[in-house]
């Protein structure tokens, strides 16, 4: 017995031996090649950031809690699916992506504060994060005095441009003007009725598509309504709308008062199928909570849906579905929330350098071929190059493409004649 | 406005107007019920009010996902079912809340206002956690979509008229408990005088722990009957939880009458400004309105004489 033991050992000795000879000319060819791939440390990370000789560290920072749980959850979802992506790929200049997840807990002071700790106490590469306009006014000083880099996915209302931020939504005027003259020339649309929740996006935004109506289509604003975030009662509204009979129905109603709203049009006999509807605020996140049934026909004005047949899209689908779950469905912000992990992956490899001030520097012209909503581009202002199309929604929550601009819309956050 | 109209576009208009006038005080009332309850009866302060009602809005959802998988036949009546199991998954929870927290508190009414708002916070992580950050959809049966067709320009909401009829049915059991019922006249003696109903036999514990589970079983029929209206996520219950104290305060706290009446008068001026002006100002002017009655009237409209 004591010698079949010791002949198992010797065997396996020997098993090990061999491979461990097998494993030599492989040994001796992976520094070189690592070599090539991955430049020291030091050369490419002059500012003290957590980049090791395998690692980088990049914070998330969004709301896993509260109010805004609900729609930010499918940005973080979106990145971390982009950043396992990079890791298995690689990585970033040979570095594995480590990811520190931080709650914003929808409180814009804490954005704030857990802003400037991934900055200051982890030393993060890059944050991807916010959602709010207001989270992201909140983060914005912290990641220009620390000198940090934001990746931000949400379609906001302009006004902003910062060395220290990309912005991987549209801004106000790529995403509404080209719905407004698709459905002005589709349409012959000339009155519109604009419906927003009562604070500085839906105000802003109307702002601009008021000023393209009056002054650019020559139609006329029948009505202009804000409801306080979190209204639920829209009948007076409803009432006024059916009042003045408007060719289009212009919402940017957010939240919960977008279930409120469109279960209250269905239910007063508002057909979509024959009125007009135009809306810049749902995509197939809201969706899921007003229920199809409630919206189908309207009509919505955004750069991504889930349903775009392009061979991106295609992988990128089937990708977050397996990672997430059949049931979840992935709407304009979380595609864009999707391309910040990518963006600063090229361009830390376009710069060679995790540098922050190098990064700002070379982000303008980065493009991304594998964007799931087709090609983009960083421009000069630190938006994104992208196309704007319209989609109506169907009963399956889902949206059906209608029409996509011909080419890349410029990125305007200071639009001349418009404010 | 109303020179490019004809009359009876106008007529139209304003018996729409009028309907959604009163579907707002129906809805008004039926959030306000379970809170003038336990806030008028028993003079506890339920932040967590709201977060009753989405209890009552996520059974609603449970029971139409049970129905849509195993029962697609019965789905049409399921609604029914829903409320009644609304009403006990609330009142249970009520029920227990009283046992484990508020019946520790009511020598100290303000600091119940803490406790059910931390409470509040809990249950909606809570709502999170099990049911997920994004709102559900509650699919709702065919008959009740839509509108009823009166004339060409007049139609009527159904899920609106399903509101006002619930409402009505709420209200007059809640007025028949309270004011008929044996154990109505329980509640009202320990309203009045706690130490004296205890003296004359009334369990005073007890009464405490079904009205507090009876106002929080009202608020989750309340979330089921929203869902029609409204959004069913974990922090749904937020939007209602100022204009429902709103009304119960602007009424007089422990008079159900009143709350009725407080809820018609904010309702009607809410409307109907909201149709001359626009949301956000017809909120400013009905709130100032309130702020300047309670200022002439601080018990409300209508006041119970307690002895205190």
């Amino acid at each position: 017995m004591s010698d079949e033991t010791n002949k198992g050992l010797q065997s396996a000795f020997r098993r090990k031996l061999l491979m461990g000879m097998a494993a030599i000319p492989a040994m001796t060819m992976l520094p070189r090649a690592s070599f090539a791939q991955t430049p020291a440390t030091s050369a490419i990370n002059t500012t003290g950031l957590a980049v090791t000789d395998t690692e980088v560290t990049v914070g998330i920072l969004h709301s896993a809690t509260g109010t805004m749980a609900i729609s930010e959850t499918g940005s973080i979802e979106a990145e971390k699916l982009a950043i396992e992506q990079i890791n298995a790929m690689g990585g970033v200049l040979g570095r594995k992506i480590k990811v520190i997840q931080e709650d914003g807990a929808s409180d814009w002071p804490t954005f704030a504060e857990k802003a400037k700790k991934l900055l200051v106490n982890d030393k993060v590469a890059a944050i991807m994060g916010c959602w709010t306009s207001a989270s992201r006014k909140a983060v914005l000083p912290v990641v220009e005095q620390y000198n940090g880099m934001l990746y931000y996915p949400t379609f906001y209302e302009g006004l902003e441009q910062s060395k220290n931020v990309i912005y991987t939504g549209q801004e106000a005027t790529q995403q509404i003007l080209a719905g407004l003259n698709w459905i002005a020339k589709e349409k012959g649309a000339k009155s519109f009725f604009f419906v927003g929740s009562d604070y500085i996006w839906p105000r802003t935004s109307n702002k601009i598509a008021r000023k393209h109506v009056e002054n650019v289509l020559k139609g006329k604003v029948v009505g202009e309504e804000y409801y306080a975030l979190g209204s639920t009662q829209f009948n007076s509204v409803i009432n006024k709308i059916k009042l003045t009979k408007p060719d289009v129905i212009f919402t940017d109603v957010v939240g919960g008062s977008n279930v409120a709203f469109y279960k209250q049009l269905k239910a007063a006999g508002v057909d979509l199928s024959k009125q007009a509807l135009l809306t810049i605020s749902v995509t197939e996140d809201e969706i899921d909570g007003i229920g199809g049934e409630n919206i189908a026909g309207a009509y919505a004005c955004m750069k991504y849906f889930q349903s775009l047949d392009n061979p991106n899209n295609k992988t990128f689908v089937p990708a977050f579905k397996k990672m997430w779950g059949e049931k979840t469905v992935i709407g304009d912000v979380t595609q864009a929330a999707y391309l910040g992990p990518w963006l600063w992956k090229l361009t830390v490899e376009k710069a060679g350098s995790f540098d922050v001030d190098k990064i700002a520097a070379a982000s303008p012209g980065v493009e991304f071929k594998g964007a799931p909503e087709g090609y983009v581009r960083i421009h000069e202002n630190h938006h994104l190059w992208s196309k704007t199309r319209v989609g109506r929604a169907k009963l399956d929550g889902q949206f059906e493409l209608i029409y996509e601009t011909a080419d890349l819309v410029e990125p305007d956050p200071f639009p001349k004649g418009y404010q | 406005m109303f020179g490019d109209y004809s009359i009876g576009d106008l007529g139209s208009i304003f018996v729409m107007q009028g309907f959604a006038g009163l579907i707002l005080f129906s809805v008004y009332v039926l959030m306000a019920l379970g809170l003038a309850i336990i806030f008028g009866q028993m003079g506890v302060i339920n932040m967590a009010h709201g977060e009753f009602m989405i209890l009552g809005a996520y059974v609603t959802w449970m029971t139409s996902s049970f129905f849509q998988s195993y029962l697609p036949s019965l789905f049409s009546g399921y609604f029914f079912l829903a409320m009644i199991l609304a009403f006990f998954a609330s009142g249970a929870l009520g029920m227990l809340v009283e046992w484990v927290l508020i019946r520790h508190l009511y020598k100290r009414p303000l600091d119940t206002l803490l406790a059910t708002w931390g409470l509040s916070l809990m249950l909606q992580q809570a709502y999170r956690s099990i049911f997920g950050a994004r709102e559900v959809g509650v699919e709702l049966p065919q008959w009740m979509l839509g509108s009823l067709h009166v004339t060409d320009s007049i139609e009527v909401p159904i899920n609106g008229v399903f509101v006002m009829g619930l409402t009505v049915l709420i209200t007059i059991a809640v007025a028949y408990i309270m004011y008929k019922s044996r154990w109505g006249r329980q509640v009202r003696a320990v309203v009045q005088n706690r130490i004296m109903a205890g003296a004359v036999g009334i369990n005073t514990a007890k009464v405490d722990r079904y009205t507090f589970a009876l106002g929080c079983g009202i608020a989750g029929v309340a979330g089921s009957a929203f869902t029609m209206i409204g959004s069913t996520g974990p922090t749904s219950g937020q939007l209602y939880i100022v204009d429902t104290f709103l009304v119960v305060v602007f009424g007089g706290a422990a008079s159900l009458l009143g709350t009725i009446a407080s809820a018609f008068s904010i309702s009607q001026t809410q409307s109907t400004l909201e149709f001359f002006t626009s949301g956000s100002m017809a909120k400013v002017m009905t709130l100032l309105a309130v702020v300047g009655i309670l200022m002439l009237r601080p018990q409300g409209l209508f006041a119970l004489k307690v002895r205190k």
